[in-house]
């Protein structure tokens, strides 16, 4: 097997060994463990309050923009990586237009941050 | 007939190496754990002026783990109302990408599990994948502190998560490769990236406390607001992997990857001579971060959600920003002298020390105008 194979191999295999890890320990707690379920138990914990309804209902809007902010964001660091590892072998030429895209999304963030988006009040 | 290390067979020894490349992460991963708690505990008691655990063992050494124990027997309590095979899932969810980051972790020269080209990538791929298991955690438990925390941290991490991949950009385009291995190679010498780059260092610092939902960050788990955000409905072995685990092994992670990248990993001293002095030095670098995490959850209180949001998309992330394009410009204008950039590098950081008590000091006028205004 080629050496870049085998290195995926053991990502794969750490990934599977960590799951399995979890499963026998978490086994080997249910069978310590005792198991007494009553209703008082089974309850949703509400500071000792019955609970009222339920928690899957509407949130606020604000983790909805920081979330599309963050994606605008992320996808902008994905590009830097290549160009970072290559940097030397694209030299102005790819610092340039580096900095036309970033310009860009730093347009964005000004444009978020007049808008109020980031204030989370 | 070719011969593996240690006189074994290679067709033996590539899936016993593999064997021990797991046992051995998963020893470090529960005895970290244990240590770190303990060290944990007693590090905030002596700050804090008491004596800590001292009961169980010699120094109450033995105290994490006779909580171990505590934990593996008592009840996993589900509430009816949660959604069950999420509720389960969650925990290997963040315990699964925290151990298979410690793949690509070099220990010393020749001692890591995998030397993947996109190291880096690959670990801050792993670092986002936490808050995945977070998030799943606070919805399925189906109650109000968890979903709140739960939320609270998705927007913490996905927020922090920007500067710090932007310090990490820094450092790769100086060094001009992914793999951690390379990395800590190109730092031989005393001249480490840290002295160069030490703006992308604070920036990572800061950012790591975040990502590893530890104090000023802790927000998602503010037990004097959200009783344990996301963990609140989590009990016995269960938050047991949860918090212990996960959250020490994220640590450990975090504190491995500042030590490669800006205190050249294994490299010290009498590594050349004898290479497995690199795990000893790894180790004595990774535990210095480590204290200072603790240090720092022992001082400073909890920030605000907005102070914290606030602080990463104005402050952070800009400068980050100049950050990168600085060290970019000054690579190319002057190549083989890193001297610019460890001057500009340090300009920035004076800037950010000496904004932040300007920017409390706005911060506070504004708040008493508000309350000011509310109270006329």
């Amino acid at each position: 097997m080629p050496d870049y194979n085998l290195s995926y191999f053991y990502v794969f295999a750490f990934f599977v060994a960590a799951a399995i890890f979890i499963t026998l320990l978490l086994g080997l707690a249910r069978l310590i463990a005792p198991r007494k379920v009553t209703v008082e138990k089974a309850r949703t914990y509400e500071s000792g309050e019955e609970p009222v309804g339920q928690a899957w209902s509407r949130y606020p809007t604000h983790f909805y923009v920081f979330a599309l902010l963050f994606v605008v964001f992320d996808v902008e660091v994905i590009f830097l990586f290549p160009w970072a590892v290559l940097f030397r072998t694209l030299g102005w030429y790819g610092l340039v237009e580096m900095v036309i895209f970033i310009a860009i999304l730093v347009v964005g963030l000004y444009y978020a941050w007049r808008k109020k988006a980031l204030n989370w009040y | 007939m070719p011969i593996g290390p240690f006189g074994i067979d290679p067709g033996i020894w590539a899936p016993l190496r593999l064997l021990l490349a797991v046992a051995l992460t998963l020893f470090l991963v529960l005895n970290g754990a244990l240590l770190m708690i303990y060290l944990e505990r007693k590090i905030q008691a002596i700050i804090q002026d008491r004596t800590g655990p001292h009961h169980v063992g010699p120094f109450g050494l033995l105290q994490t783990f006779a909580d171990a124990i505590k934990l593996l027997s008592k009840e996993d309590v589900r509430a009816k109302a949660t959604d069950k095979a999420f509720f389960l899932m969650a925990p290997m969810i963040v315990f699964s990408p925290m151990v298979a980051s410690f793949v690509v972790l070099p220990f010393a020269p020749d001692f890591v599990g995998a030397d993947l080209n996109i190291g880096l990538l690959y670990l801050t791929t792993l670092g986002s994948m936490a808050v995945l298991g977070i998030v799943i955690a606070g919805w399925a438990s189906n109650n109000k502190y968890s979903l709140i925390g739960g939320l609270r941290s998705a927007g913490q991490l996905i927020s922090y998560e920007v500067p710090q991949i932007l310090s990490l950009v820094t450092v790769v385009l100086v060094v001009g490769s992914l793999s951690m291995v390379d990395i800590t190679r190109s730092q031989a010498g005393p001249f480490v990236n840290f002295l160069v780059l030490p703006f992308a260092f604070v920036g990572y610092f800061i950012a790591a406390l975040a990502e590893t939902n530890r104090t000023p960050f802790d927000l998602p788990e503010a037990e004097s607001e959200l009783v344990a955000g996301y963990l609140t409905e989590y009990s016995g072995m269960r938050w047991g992997t949860f918090l212990a685990l996960t959250e020490y092994g994220e640590v450990t992670v975090v504190c491995s990857i500042m030590t490669t990248l800006w205190f050249g990993g294994w490299q010290g001293p009498g590594v050349d001579a004898l290479p497995a002095l690199g795990i000893v030095w790894f180790t004595l670098k990774v535990y210095v971060f480590v204290l200072a995490f603790m240090w720092v959850r022992a001082t400073l209180p909890r920030m605000r959600i907005d102070q914290l949001m606030d602080f990463c998309w104005k402050v952070l992330i800009p400068m980050a920003l100049v950050n990168i394009l600085a060290t970019a410009v000054l690579l190319l204008a002057f190549p083989g002298n890193l001297w610019p950039i460890a001057i500009v590098n340090w300009a920035l950081v004076a800037a950010l020390v000496f904004a932040l008590p300007a920017l409390q000091k706005r911060r506070l006028r504004t708040f008493r105008e508000r309350t000011r205004l509310s109270a006329a």
